[in-house]
Parts: structure tokens; C-alpha cells; sequence
């Protein structure tokens, strides 16, 4: 892509050329403004004084510097205790997801393999037509899955496309001649994965576990049907009510200095600390990961 | 290398069909061990509840469980149509899926096809990375952003009206009008960005050649992008398509629910939040699993037959089965 910028900055751009340039970057500019004016509203507003938005003074920068949001947020023992909760089921998650994907998608990858046309669709079917949302409860109930952290858990157990994508990774940026001459040497299946595979897909799998925290974290249907208890609910599950009540009662039971006049007075300042508080984790992951991404995301784009 | 074994003669031994894939078939039992996890929790999890999807045509009571409780065939779906609400909960998942891809689908391909033309790199580098931003927002958290950016006095929209001096907006976010809207276009602003990384790199796989050709030919920049990069994504664009109808009936339906209050009920109100609401807020298990059922059932009908014409249009190059 870089190759093809430099050509198109040479002397001999037409016009026209030039123009169309202009154009798209006036689109770039805009998008940048779009989605990026609504992020700093609520950045500067979490850092904003109750009084201030209030009245509806914050613009593009915080009015009346101060921590108060996210001091009140300290003392909010619910939150924390969703917080760790929420860590619990991502990483919990993930693991499984990764496993899942991985003992999946080496199987599926290989040519030799006589299972490989019979699971793919039925792997692929499973995609396309589920039995839906209270069969499904029905079953985890009965299992005894009601009110534990099973059932949130296994809400990020598998992705099917994501299997596709680990598969062709698998298949098609590792050359079959790897696994060929590793097997002459006697490695058994279980070594070219950990040996091989695993290594030589980093990237791809590096992607595949961005997305699965990103899913897990930002998970709350599953859990707001299946828990009951509030000491298990996930951050998502402990933000909900606040987030979409108009005006919300905040729990001020656990806090030292606030009163409910004081916190309803603060509630918004409250919310806009807690999108922040919420969504830093799922970006910090994004940040790692980030650097992988080049190699990872385009294994996506070959039709599997 | 030790051992030659090339020199020692092969034995010939004459296998029939049978044995030959029995043999294989115990040479790959490794094979089978690690498909075994994924394959028990795609059956588990999966397909059995799919037999317990016979509680549609039953009667569920609590004593009598999936198994036994008492069959009433097709009444639980007659009971759906008999609902005076019936075809507006269907036109309001339509409306709101459809409006969802035919605003949102064509956004990142273009933004695509800009980030791939422009040519003013840090430009290109800053708008990709804060337009991904919002794609780690959880819904919740949307919700709770636009409810408070939507404030008309203390939000951001208070913040506008008072620069513009046009007085204060009334609220929308109870709305029944700007529910659809607020929906779709929340959803763009979120996925915009995240989505143009499959085309982006889609469109780095264009040939260099191509363009040097069609430079030859005199075409212009902006000609080039519709001759020839194009093109090149279309593939790539009739898959994302497909699996964008693949959950025509189910998308969203998280957000809905969230967004719903009892302003807009009216229009937020989609098959899925009903079933959710009846089946496990009320209780009707039975009619709950068999409204979901159809929703599934027509969820399904759709990717086949949008599979099918993607396939007729282009000589089966660009279904995805």
C-alpha cells in the first residue's frame, strides 16, 4: 500500500488528481471530527464539575477541573466488585475461547484428515440456524447452570468464523511442507500444533484473542439472564441500570461522604467517570495487541 | 537421518477401501482428540438444545419439564398470529435490520477506498486509529453515552444549541421517530472505523500492475478506484454481505432492548426482545420458544436465498457455500 502512496505523489498528477486528493482528505477530516468529538466530550466531561454539567458549560474541554467523578466512583463497591468479576470471566473466557479455536481449527486445517469435510459443516451449519434463545436456557438450567458462572463463561467458549479464521490461517500461511518434514522426523499431531502451528500463526492468534476479550468484557446479556447474584454480576451487568435509566439511584449506602441529594446531583459526572472506567480495559487490550494486527486481520479476508 | 529408510524395499500390501480409511482413520487419533472438545460443546450446547426446541408445539409447565409436558401442536404459533401486534413486530425487526445494512453496509467501503487513496499518511494514520475507538464501547455503555450526550441541556447537544444560539433541542431520546435513527446511526458511528480493516487489506492486495496500466490509459485517480480496486474487493464485499443477512432477524437485538423505554416501545420493540420478555419475564416458555423458532427459521431462509442470488449473479464465484 506505502509502495503506491509515493507513486501517486510524483509531478505528474493531474488536477483532477489533486483535487480527488483534497476531497478525500476533507472526508478523513470530517470522520476524524465525528467520532472523535463525541469520545472527547465525554473524556472532558468525566473531568468536569457536577455544577458545570449541570449547565450544560462543557464544550470541547473540562470546566472546573476536578476528580469528583471518579473519586465518588472509588467508594462504589459494586463497581469493584463487578470489575473483578468481569476480569475473572475475560480471562476464564478467552482461555476457553483459545482452546476451543485452536484444537478446532488444527484438525480442519489439515488435508489428510478424513473428519475434515463431515465437521466442517457441521461446525459451518451450526452458524447458519440455532435453537434460540429459551431451549438453550432451558438445557443450562437443567444442568444445574442457573445462578453460577458457568453459563457467562461459556458465552465466549466458540466462535465458529473465528475457527474458519484460525483454519485458514493454519492451512494457508503455513507451508504444508513444515508439517510434511516434521512428520518424517516422527513428530505425532500434538507436536507440529504446539511446535509448529502455534508459533508460525502468533499473529492470527494474537487477533483471535483481542476479539475474545473485547466480547467477554463487553458481555452483559447472557449474564443479566442466568445471575441472580448480585456479588457475581460482571461490570457490564453492575453499569446497566445506571447507564440506561434516566435518572438512576446510585447506591450511596457504601460511601463515606455522599448523600443521595449529592449523588443524584452528580449522576451524570458518575456515568461519564464510569464509560471511561469501563471502557479502558477493552482499549488496553487493542493497545498490546495492536502491533500484530497487520499480519492477522487479513487471514479474514481469504474466502475460507 | 540415522537410519536410510529409502533403501529398504516397501512392503506392498493390497488394502481395500475399508481398511485403508479404517487405517487412517486410527493414524489421525490425535486428530480426533482435539476435535473432540470443540465437537462435545457445539453438540452439548448446540444442536441437543435444537431437539429441545419441541417445547414450541408443547404446553410448558415446570412439572413436566421440555419432555413432558403436554403437546398442543401448532397452537403457541397461532397464538403468535392471533397476537393483534403480530406484523408489527415483524416490520419493526425488518425495518430496523434492513435499515441498519443499506445505511451502514456501503459506509466502510467507501471510508475504505478513501484511507486507500489519500495520500497524506499521517492524515490516513490519525483517522483509522480514533475512528476504531468506539468499536471497544460495550452497548451498555453506548446506551448510557448517548443518553447522556443526547441530554438536550447538559449534553453535547445542549452544548451545540447553545454555540449556535438556537435554543434548546427537545429531547429525543424518548423519541418514537428518532429511535430507528439514533439506533442505526449509533451503530455506524461505533463500526464504522473497525470496519474497513477487512477492506483495507482487501485493497492492499490490489495489483500494482493494474494501475500502472490503467495510468498508461490515462484513467484518473478516481477513475482507477471504481476500474480497478473496485473490483478487486467485490469478492470480499458479497461475503461480508451474505453473513450481514445472516443475522438479519437477530442483529442488535442487545441494543434494542437497552434502548427501549416506554416512549418508544411502540417501534423498539423487535421479535427477539419479545421473546426474550415473554419467554423468561413471563414464563410462556413454550410460546416464547416458538416464536423464537420462527424467527430462526426465517433468519435462516434468508442467508440461503441471498447466498443463492449473490451465487446466480456472478457464476457461483462469490456465494460463501
Amino acid at each position: 500500500m506505502a509502495k503506491n502512496q509515493i507513486k501517486n505523489i510524483k509531478i505528474n498528477e493531474s488536477f483532477g488528481d489533486r483535487v480527488f486528493n483534497i476531497i478525500t482528505a476533507i472526508i478523513l477530516i470530517a470522520i476524524i471530527i465525528i467520532v472523535g468529538y463525541p469520545c472527547l466530550f465525554v473524556i472532558s466531561c468525566s473531568f468536569s464539575s457536577a455544577k458545570a454539567l449541570q449547565a450544560g458549560q462543557v464544550v470541547l474541554w473540562p470546566v472546573d477541573f476536578t476528580l469528583d467523578g471518579y473519586r465518588f466512583i472509588l467508594y462504589f463497591k459494586q463497581v469493584w466488585i463487578g470489575y473483578r468479576n468481569s476480569i475473572f470471566y475475560t480471562a476464564a473466557g478467552t482461555l476457553l475461547h483459545l482452546t476451543m479455536c485452536v484444537l478446532a481449527a488444527y484438525p480442519l486445517s489439515r488435508r489428510t484428515y478424513q473428519g475434515r469435510g463431515p465437521f466442517m459443516k457441521i461446525f459451518y451449519f451450526s452458524t447458519l440456524f440455532g435453537a434460540g434463545l429459551i431451549p438453550t436456557f432451558l438445557l443450562k438450567t437443567s444442568m444445574g447452570m442457573f445462578n453460577t458462572v458457568w453459563p457467562v463463561i461459556l458465552a465466549s467458549a466458540m466462535s465458529v468464523s473465528h475457527i474458519i479464521i484460525m483454519r485458514t490461517c493454519f492451512s494457508s500461511s503455513i507451508p504444508g511442507d513444515l508439517f510434511d518434514a516434521a512428520k518424517i522426523d516422527g513428530a505425532s499431531d500434538f507436536q507440529c500444533l504446539v511446535k509448529i502451528a502455534l508459533p508460525l500463526a502468533k499473529a492470527t492468534l494474537s487477533v483471535i484473542t483481542l476479539y475474545a476479550i473485547v466480547g467477554a468484557w463487553n458481555e452483559y446479556f447472557t449474564s443479566m439472564i442466568y445471575l441472580r447474584n448480585e456479588n457475581l454480576y460482571p461490570l457490564q451487568l453492575v453499569l446497566r441500570p445506571i447507564m440506561t435509566a434516566a435518572v438512576a439511584k446510585v447506591d450511596t449506602s457504601s460511601m463515606p461522604s455522599a448523600s443521595q441529594s449529592q449523588a443524584d446531583e452528580g449522576l451524570d459526572q458518575v456515568r461519564y467517570g464510569l464509560i471511561i472506567v469501563a471502557t479502558v480495559p477493552a482499549l488496553l487490550a487493542y493497545f498490546v495487541v495492536q502491533k500484530y494486527f497487520k499480519g492477522g486481520v487479513m487471514v479474514g479476508s481469504v474466502k475460507g | 537421518m540415522a537410519k536410510a529408510p529409502a533403501l529398504e524395499a516397501p512392503k506392498v500390501v493390497m488394502q481395500t477401501g475399508f481398511q485403508k480409511f479404517c487405517a487412517t482413520f486410527a493414524k489421525n487419533w490425535q486428530l480426533h482428540l482435539m476435535i473432540l472438545l470443540p465437537f462435545a460443546y457445539l453438540v452439548v450446547f448446540h444442536y441437543f438444545p435444537m431437539y429441545g426446541l419441541q417445547i414450541g408445539l408443547r404446553d410448558y409447565s415446570a412439572r413436566g419439564g421440555i419432555w413432558n409436558s403436554e403437546w398442543v401442536g401448532l397452537g403457541q404459533f397461532s397464538k403468535f398470529f392471533s397476537y393483534y401486534r403480530w406484523s408489527n413486530l415483524i416490520w419493526n425487526t425488518l425495518a430496523l435490520s434492513l435499515y441498519a445494512i443499506l445505511a451502514g453496509f456501503p459506509i466502510p467501503i467507501v471510508l475504505a477506498l478513501v484511507i486507500h487513496v489519500n495520500t497524506y499518511k499521517g492524515l490516513k494514520k490519525i483517522a483509522q486509529n480514533v475512528s476504531y475507538i468506539p468499536h471497544f464501547i460495550s452497548v451498555v455503555i453506548l446506551v448510557g453515552i448517548l443518553n447522556t450526550v443526547l441530554n438536550p441541556i447538559s449534553g453535547m447537544l445542549g452544548a451545540i444549541s447553545q454555540l449556535t444560539g438556537s435554543g434548546y433541542m427537545s429531547d429525543i431520546r424518548g423519541s418514537k421517530t428518532a429511535f430507528r435513527h439514533l439506533y442505526v446511526w449509533s451503530g455506524i458511528w461505533q463500526s464504522m472505523g473497525w470496519s474497513t480493516i477487512i477492506y483495507v487489506s482487501a485493497l492492499s492486495a490490489v495489483s500494482e500492475e493494474l494501475h500502472e496500466a490503467a495510468k498508461l490509459d490515462g484513467a484518473s485517480r478516481l477513475r482507477r478506484v471504481w476500474s480497478v480496486d473496485l473490483p478487486t474487493i467485490l469478492p470480499t464485499v458479497a461475503i461480508m454481505l451474505i453473513m450481514r443477512f445472516g443475522s438479519v432477524m437477530s442483529v442488535g437485538y442487545q441494543k434494542a432492548y437497552l434502548m427501549q423505554n416506554s416512549m418508544n416501545i411502540e417501534v423498539s420493540e423487535i421479535i427477539s426482545t419479545y421473546v426474550y420478555k415473554q419467554g423468561l419475564g413471563k414464563n410462556n416458555m413454550s410460546y416464547g420458544s416458538a416464536v423464537g423458532l420462527m424467527n430462526s427459521v426465517v433468519n435462516t431462509t434468508m442467508v440461503v436465498v441471498v447466498n443463492w442470488i449473490t451465487n446466480r449473479l456472478t457464476d457461483n464465484e462469490m456465494g460463501l457455500f
